[in-house]
């Protein structure tokens, strides 16, 4: 599996995680390029079909990451995406894929050293379950 | 009186604190001069690797104000000019001032270094702290404004070298000194601090020995922009793995400087030591010598734990000396607490050197000055001696940059007042923003600037390759790199593009654009073109600075956001600006000295304010307080000041009120009282205030172990004639685990009330146990008066010896191991007096009330440490006094001053402008489920006829409606659905 080269996306909320990604690049810690980072306003703002398309269009691997739970921006946004990757993560197990690929972090803007972490353990996470089976077999639609 | 009161206001000094003045003055309608001495504005921010505590990078935290204060209308910046005379009063004076000749012509001047290049004479750097060269053509600082060369005319050979190749003809010899005469109402002197020298001083060797520098020298050698880029080297050239900081160099008394404390360099070594670990490409190990480690501030104290946590020691001792121990070894020798006579050697010995004042302009002006030589000011106000003129920031006792920027602000506001009816008329506010090409039928034409940051960026990613790559981006018709995206002239360069090339879409490839957008979308929009058509990729943050080690992927992925960026920008929309009219009067939560200051300072300003205070009097803890080490005769100055609001018509007291619902935004908020009284007001300052914690530890309920308030009262009343021994115990609830901050006034507080024992009992013996005394700034003398007084100080570590009390049959004694006479002392007292903490009082309500941000202490999160204050991240909400951060009575009301000027402005201005990200409703793809209004958690939308309505003014943008909408009938404005997916398509398949 040395050959494989993930691709991630992290969906960030400006406030905190897309703060603290920031920050991580202040403190100079070093995390796999494979990890590319979106900015949203919250969270909360994540829909089922952004996620989707973003495995359907090759992400290996998808994390959000919002504020600190209690301490979102706009209140609740951060909790309503974590209901939503819990019940993407279903939806993509039923597709086949494995719901571990998706998962919800929570951060705050001083964590610059967290969000570094957070992107070593999905690259290390992804890395182990190899590429994405839709990769593979592209016919095979995931039904959303 | 008579005087024609000027609307005209000059600010001297160009660092952050007069570029915070200028700025916060222009934006409340006046017209200022901002005056620099040297030939370009900043101070001593840009010399800073990092800010402490956020460890952001100092440059780029400063930068985006720099570029400010370039293009703000109102705004005139006069660098390399002096003041020589001021002569009037307030409302209208008569300035003199001496502009020294750049020879080099601003507008002309393109920054392109050439005249550098063929230059022949070096001379050390300056703004490298003689760490690097300069030629005698040169630049102040790559980023500095204005952006244009200076001829250092005492190096000058006059060869003329540089005049041959200066292409624009910006040259010119010639210019001589000249005289200005410029008419004010009022002056702002924001002149900042002289870093203490240590050359004279034999014994720490600076200058002798090679490998022991300053603290500023040490802050270029970690720079990024330094002469090592930030790569961690000894003057020998060498890599230390052993540096050792020698705290209070020209502070505290020591090496022949000054009295005061410095007041940030702790916190500046511990960030320097936090940096060094950080950076070296090899283990180091830090040490930093102190006497007391002062984390006095909002957020230092967890600082400190974590340099702590990460392995920098801290060493409790007096340096002696500093030697040169051979084979580049520096020798530091140290009394430790014991008393005994040590030495370590390191590679590295970085002095911390303390702040000293500049008195040449105070003196040329007759200002008063303190003891120390800082300019002396009123309580609880910035005017000096001389009415009409002001200070704030270094220039008045050292501080950090929060408490600058609050101080500048504050003397706007003071300036405000004095000048309030003559806002506006000599502005030369003419400048009109351009009016917008409709760029909707067009089809994009998408301009992509790549930035290097200098070598943060292109010192990692092959920039000219990303640039190269986005040329062969579909709708791309301009591809460019630049050294400085955020500097002056690249906005005019972009401007410039943007014209030449019709471009209807912008791409900046940078750093963040939590920082900087604003920037790029103000420059879109100076070019004609609807601001929201910006779309920024950070490829600093994100790619070069955590991929340094990985060049060619980190290139890879830089392209790749690139891509994803103009895959974004070729499908952004024109916001149509959105104003709304502003409600003229504020509310302000908390009636304690904070509130009471900020709803006179905008009172005053002519606006209407609504004082909400839950109890039924007027004062808070000021009102109550005999003894304040901060405001002297306390009682007089609170009584004037709630005398003052009482009377003051614009001001409408609510006592015994609460705020009980909150609705709208800035502007336009609605509030209700809990009586159903609705008030409609523009602006809310929150200051609840704190109150004084009181555990379990330290027989609670016992008659003669009070707090610091009931010792305040007993000597307040004049009760304190009869004591024998009062022992005060420092740090009880704070700096530990349960609240990791410093209560920052309690020392001072314990010292003052201290003092007070000993006026009232002469023969009483009274001990301070304490951990660190946090005598910053001019409380220093403080201290030195204590211990002049008598008063015995005894340290003690709470994991090591901490102090017990015990109550026997008929008295009190405390007992505390002394480390220096290495035995427990066990003092029989009449009166235990216990520093406790401060906590916050009702701010978690009222952070829900008003949807505002608490930080992990539970105290008010401002928008940004250093360079925000006093805002809230949310627009038209504004914090002041305790409830933001422990401090002592008058930062509370100088920081109310400060919020009077930002608010006063947005009162003062009449309109506010919404945002270009909010959620609008598909009417046709609406079914009225309600999932929207339900989940809103501002409850904006409303449902009037058959679909949901969103009002872009009110709605925060946030989107959480968009992803709950079962119909897809609402998109975010700036972040559609569509958008996502073309961003996400093209990262990933490569598409564009």
């Amino acid at each position: 599996m040395s050959s494989f080269k993930p691709k991630i996306i992290a969906f960030c909320c400006y406030n905190c995680a897309y703060a603290a990604a920031d920050l991580a690049g202040t403190m100079r810690l070093q995390y796999d390029p494979c990890v590319s980072v979106i900015g949203v306003p919250c969270t909360g703002a994540i829909d089922l079909t952004t996620v989707l398309t973003a495995f359907e269009e090759g992400a290996d691997g998808v994390f959000i990451a919002g504020c600190l739970k209690g301490e979102c921006h706009y209140k609740v946004g951060n909790l309503r995406a974590l209901e939503r990757v819990k019940y993407l993560k279903r939806v993509l197990s039923e597709a086949g894929i494995d719901g571990d690929r998706l998962e919800m972090y929570f951060l705050s803007a001083a964590m610059g050293s967290r969000f570094a972490e957070i992107a070593k353990e999905m690259t290390d996470r992804i890395r182990g379950m190899g590429p994405l089976p839709l990769n593979g077999c592209p016919e095979e639609g995931e039904g959303k | 009186m008579g005087v024609e009161k000027s609307g005209r206001v000059m600010v001297v000094g160009g660092g952050i604190g007069g570029i915070q003045a200028a700025l916060d003055l222009a934006q409340a309608g006046f017209s200022v001069y901002l005056v620099e001495q040297r030939y370009a504005i900043g101070g001593t921010m840009p010399i800073l690797s990092r800010t402490f505590p956020s460890n952001e990078c100092s440059l780029c935290n400063i930068s985006p104000r720099l570029v400010e204060c370039g293009r703000k209308p109102g705004v005139t910046v006069m660098t390399g000019t002096e003041v020589l005379a001021a002569e009037g009063e307030p409302g209208a004076f008569k300035v003199r001032l001496l502009e020294h000749p750049r020879s080099v012509l601003i507008d002309r001047c393109r920054a392109c270094g050439d005249c550098a290049g063929v230059c022949p004479v070096e001379v050390p750097d300056e703004f490298n702290q003689g760490l690097a060269k300069r030629k005698a053509i040169y630049q102040p600082y790559p980023q500095g404004f204005p952006k244009a060369y200076v001829v250092d005319r005492t190096a000058c050979l006059e060869c003329s070298a540089c005049e041959a190749v200066c292409k624009p003809e910006a040259i010119n010899r010639a210019q001589k000194p000249r005289e200005i005469m410029l008419d004010v109402g009022a002056i702002v002197l924001c002149l900042g601090f002289q870093p203490f020298d240590p050359t004279g001083l034999q014994r720490y060797g600076y200058g002798r020995i090679t490998n022991v520098i300053t603290s500023l020298e040490f802050e270029r050698v970690l720079s990024s922009g330094g002469p090592s880029h930030g790569r961690l080297v000894m003057p020998d050239g060498k890599v230390p793995g052993k540096i050792a900081w020698v705290q209070c160099v020209g502070s505290r008394k020591n090496s022949d400087g000054q009295r005061h404390c410095s007041s940030v360099c702790c916190m500046a070594s511990i960030k320097m030591a936090l940096a060094a670990t950080e950076q070296s490409e090899v283990a180091v190990e830090a040490v930093i010598f102190h006497q007391d480690v002062r984390t006095w501030g909002k957020g230092y104290e967890r600082y400190y734990r974590r340099a702590r946590d990460q392995g920098i020691r801290f060493e409790r001792a007096a340096v002696e000396r500093v030697e040169d121990a051979g084979a580049g070894q520096v020798r530091v020798v140290f009394a430790g607490e014991d008393g005994k006579t040590r030495y370590e050697n390191y590679d590295l010995v970085v002095l911390a050197v303390g702040m000293q004042p500049h008195d040449d302009l105070p003196r040329r002006l007759n200002l008063k000055l303190t003891e120390d030589g800082f300019i002396a000011t009123g309580t609880g106000s910035l005017v000096t001696s001389r009415p009409g003129i002001y200070a704030a920031g270094c220039c008045t006792g050292p501080k950090d940059i929060s408490g600058t920027v609050t101080e500048a602000a504050a003397a706007a506001s003071e300036v405000a007042v004095l000048l309030g009816g003559a806002r506006g008329t000599n502005s030369n506010n003419a400048k009109h923003a351009a009016s917008e090409r409709d760029v909707r039928a067009e089809t994009p034409k998408v301009g992509v600037f790549v930035c290097r940051c200098g070598v943060n960026i292109g010192g990692v990613v092959d920039v000219p390759q990303v640039v190269s790559e986005a040329s062969k981006m579909a709708n791309v018709v301009a591809a460019e790199e630049l050294t400085y995206a955020c500097s002056q002239d690249s906005q005019n360069y972009i401007k410039e593009v943007i014209r030449k090339k019709g471009l209807n879409r912008l791409v900046i490839a940078s750093c963040s654009p939590r920082t900087h957008k604003f920037l790029f979308q103000n420059t879109l929009r100076e070019a004609g073109i609807n601001r929201y058509l910006c779309e920024m990729t950070n490829i600093r943050d994100h790619c070069a600075w955590v991929h340094g080690s990985e060049p060619q992927k980190a290139t890879a992925k830089a392209a790749g956001l690139v891509r994803m960026a103009v895959a974004k920008a070729r499908t952004l929309e024109p916001v149509e600006e959105i104003t709304g009219a502003v409600v003229p009067s504020a509310l302000v939560v908390g009636a304690g000295a904070a509130g009471l200051s900020a709803a006179l300072g905008l009172a005053e300003q002519g606006f209407e304010v609504h004082l909400v205070e839950k109890s039924d009097h007027l004062g808070g803890y000021a009102a109550r307080t005999y003894f304040d080490p901060s405001v002297p005769d306390l009682p007089a100055f609170i009584s004037k000041l709630i005398d003052r609001v009482m009377t003051h018509p614009l001001i409408f007291a609510h006592l015994q009120r609460q705020v009980a619902e909150v609705r709208g935004h800035i502007g336009n908020f609605t509030s209700v009282l809990d009586n159903g009284d609705t008030i409609k007001h523009g602006v809310a300052v929150l200051a609840p205030g704190s109150a004084e914690y009181r555990g379990d530890e330290y027989l609670p309920g016992d008659p003669d172990v009070l707090t610091l308030s009931e010792m305040d009262s007993l000597l307040g009343r004049g009760k304190g004639n009869s004591l024998h021994n009062v022992v005060f115990i420092q740090c009880v609830g704070s700096r530990n685990e349960t609240r990791p901050y410093c209560s920052r006034s309690c020392c001072t507080r314990s010292l003052d009330l201290a003092l007070q024992v000993k006026v009232q009992s002469p023969a009483c013996n009274v001990y301070i146990l304490y951990r660190d005394m946090m005598t910053f700034g001019r409380y220093e003398k403080l201290y030195q008066r204590a211990r002049g007084a008598g008063v015995v100080f005894i340290r003690f570590d709470p994991e090591k010896n901490k102090p017990r009390v015990i109550r026997n049959e008929n008295n009190l004694t405390v007992s505390v191991p002394d480390h220096i006479l290495r035995r427990t002392l066990i003092i029989d007292c009449d009166k235990v007096v216990l520093a406790t903490a401060t906590v916050p009082d009702d701010v978690k309500a009222l952070a829900g009330l008003f949807k505002v941000a608490a930080d992990s202490d539970g105290y008010f999160l401002e928008a940004h440490h250093s360079l925000r204050p006093v805002d809230f991240a949310a627009a038209g909400i504004y914090m002041c006094g305790d409830a933001h951060a422990p401090k002592t009575l008058e930062e509370s009301i100088l920081q109310a001053k400060a919020v009077a000027a930002r608010a006063g402005a947005v009162l003062n201005r009449g309109v506010v402008e919404a945002g270009g990200v909010f959620a609008r409703v598909d009417p046709q793809k609406c079914v009225t489920c309600l999932n929207c209004t339900l989940i809103c958690p501002y409850n904006v939308p409303v449902i009037r006829e058959r679909y949901s309505e969103i009002e872009p003014i009110q709605c925060q943008g946030c989107g959480i409606c968009v992803a709950e909408c079962p119909n897809n009938a609402i998109d975010l404005v700036g972040y559609r659905k569509d958008q996502m997916a073309a961003q996400v398509r093209a990262l990933l398949r490569g598409e564009v």
